[in-house]
């Protein structure tokens, strides 16, 4: 889930493609560029936990309850050290932290495409048909969003009860009315384009005329609101797991690591809880950086 | 205005019957209402007593009406765990989360507007980019964990403040039952009201901000400078009220979402209110309550919504004109 563009590294030349000018743009501005930098590394993070942790932090052979609630920075039985400490497992945080962040993302991610490929869908054809389909469409969105997302997802967990497919669908539901509210608005300036009137004049299909001309132009602003989703389904995972009620135990997210520490904070052993909740910051923040910076680049009106 | 109250009144029940069927449906419908409504540790004998008084055995449309005047009637079902009524069980707690979620709404107001004012004020200054970098950390942090590291900073490691439940309490009005009357009831007031407070403080900081510089670049505001009004006079009165109509806004708004998130905070410090109700029901699987919670929150969502469009409506005049047309 790196950034999407490519990184232009020749100079700016006369004439640049649309993919070059956003690159370009992008990379100006230098708290942005920290931001996709540090974003790289926890998506980096992710994907290789396996091979840069210490442990396997949930291979139990390689555990030892001797070695739990160890303050950070205390020597391993291995040679190496605990840097960021254990929890009361004995396992180290360091290498919980990779395993859980891989967790996070998986479900932040995976979460956000399916909402955007059901919000899309559903705001585009609303915006194109019009009628009873799009009010009803949009009262919907209307409704849902005038209520917080946790309390959604919480009511939805209540319901269905609890399991990862059930979290991932919580997640969904909270955030499609997002995309469906936004595609909608832009395909609304879209459709009474001149392009938009030949297609039809050359009587295309509706579907062909939705996803072939209508949803290619109104991209730009979805990838701002999918980014900034991203980090939303991300912290709302992390609160649900917290609370007890998101990813099961076999599936520890950094959520459930902040949880299982919640308990040890009150003496005093803060890393349990602390390091995690650092992680999940830095993962929040950078995305939302990049997705400051992308709201900047991908605007038009904002176009030198 | 009137018809407007009356139209704004008629969606919201609209709303209300159409939420209490989704409820219903989810409930009732999609999961096993036997399952979720009667006591797991009920014998055969209590089940088929519960299922017939239930009315379980009736047509799907039956039941709705059956639950709807239940429903009217404040009659919401019993709750598992604590064999008293459901509804009752969540208004004892109410007190409790509006405590939270007013002090919160206080924090973020008596902070966000004066911060963002400065922040509008003086864009390019050291004070104005700390406190603009500082909001956009407002709206990244998880709101449980900033409770988890307000709890070891204040509470664990200097003893200052408490680091959970409401306190000792008082009455209001011979009434409610508040924490803020008793110094010791305040201390533990401030951390889980600070808590709550983070995201609308960092939400105000910006609208005031975005607010202020706006209508620094207006003409009355140049106009009131050039007829040497003294700059306090001019940012009190001529900017301020300007920007307060969509500040109010979403302050009402965002009272609703405050009642959201205080279920987190409630967690977190374990506050004895709504939101904490519904997370030890959800645990509990303790149905009844968690249904007569939902239909509670709707409730006070749906009067929330209409209180701030009709305030809104009576300070801005466009609003109501704009409504009536279309």
């Amino acid at each position: 889930m790196a950034s999407p563009l490519p990184v232009a590294n020749a100079p700016a030349r006369s004439v640049q493609t649309p993919a070059q000018r956003v690159a370009a743009d992008f990379l100006a501005n230098p708290v942005a560029v920290f931001g996709l930098g540090l974003l790289v590394l926890v998506v980096l993070a992710a994907l290789f936990a396996p091979l840069i942790s210490p442990q396997n932090p949930y291979d139990l052979a390689q555990l030892d309850v001797m070695d739990s609630r160890l303050p950070p920075g205390s020597p391993a039985p291995n040679g190496g050290h605990f840097w960021l400490g254990t929890d009361d497992q004995g396992r180290d945080m360091l290498s919980a932290i990779f395993y859980g962040l891989r967790i996070s993302l998986a479900v932040g991610v995976i979460s956000t495409v399916c909402a955007l490929v059901i919000g899309l869908t559903m705001g585009l054809t609303a915006a194109y048909f019009g009628g009873k389909f799009e009010t009803l469409v949009m009262r919907i969105v209307d409704i849902q969003l005038s209520f917080p997302a946790i309390l959604i997802a919480l009511i939805l967990i209540a319901v269905l009860g609890q399991g990862t497919g059930k979290v991932i669908t919580a997640l969904v539901t909270v955030q499609w009315a997002y995309y469906a509210r936004t595609v909608r608005s832009a395909a609304l300036v879209e459709k009474r384009r001149e392009y938009m009137e030949a297609a039809r004049c050359l009587a295309l299909s509706p579907s062909r005329i939705v996803f072939r001309h209508l949803l290619p132009n109104c991209l730009p602003p979805m990838i701002v609101v999918a980014t900034v989703q991203v980090a939303a389904a991300i912290a709302l995972e992390a609160t649900l797991s917290f609370l007890g009620l998101g990813l099961p135990i076999t599936e520890p997210s950094l959520g459930l690591l902040i949880a299982n520490g919640y308990q040890y904070l009150l003496s005093g052993k803060y890393w349990i809880s602390f390091f995690p909740g650092i992680a999940l910051l830095l993962t929040i923040v950078s995305i939302n950086l990049v997705a400051d910076q992308l709201r900047d680049v991908l605007n038009p009106r904002l176009q030198k | 205005m009137l018809v407007f109250i009356i139209r704004r009144s008629m969606q919201s029940v609209v709303v209300l019957l159409v939420m209490s069927l989704l409820v219903f449906v989810g409930v009732y419908a999609i999961g096993n209402p036997i399952d979720i409504l009667i006591n797991p540790q009920a014998d055969q004998a209590e089940r088929a007593q519960a299922i017939a008084s239930l009315g379980l055995d009736k047509p799907l449309y039956a039941q709705y009406f059956t639950f709807l005047s239940g429903a009217l009637h404040g009659d919401l079902g019993k709750s598992f765990v604590h064999a008293t009524s459901a509804l009752g069980l969540i208004l004892e707690r109410m007190p409790a989360t509006m405590e939270l979620a007013i002090s919160a709404t206080l924090i973020a107001v008596v902070l966000g507007i004066p911060l963002g004012l400065l922040a509008g004020l003086r864009p390019n200054g050291v004070a104005g980019r700390s406190i603009m970098a500082g909001s956009i950390l407002g709206f990244s942090l998880p709101t449980f964990w900033v409770g988890l590291m307000l709890i070891m900073v204040f509470a664990v490691e200097l003893h200052w403040l408490p680091s959970n439940g409401r306190g000792p309490t008082t009455l209001l009005f011979g009434l409610i039952p508040v924490s803020f009357m008793s110094w010791d009831g305040l201390k533990h007031l401030v951390l889980p009201a600070t808590n709550l407070a983070l995201f609308n403080l960092a939400l105000l900081i910006r609208l005031t901000r975005a607010g202020t510089h706006e209508a620094l670049l207006q003409d009355y505001v140049k106009f009131a400078r050039a007829k040497g009004l003294a700059n306090s006079r001019v940012i009190g009165v001529h900017v301020l009220r300007n920007i307060l109509i969509p500040i109010v806004t979403v302050i009402g708004l965002q009272f609703g979402a405050l009642i959201g998130f205080a279920i987190v905070t409630e967690s977190v410090f374990a506050w004895p209110g709504m939101g904490k109700l519904l997370i030890d029901s959800i645990n509990f699987l303790d149905r009844p309550v968690i249904v007569a919670y939902l239909l509670v929150i709707v409730f006070l969502f749906i009067l929330i919504n209409l209180v701030v469009d009709i305030l809104y409506s009576a300070l801005d005049p466009r609003v109501r004109i704009s409504e009536s047309k279309g």
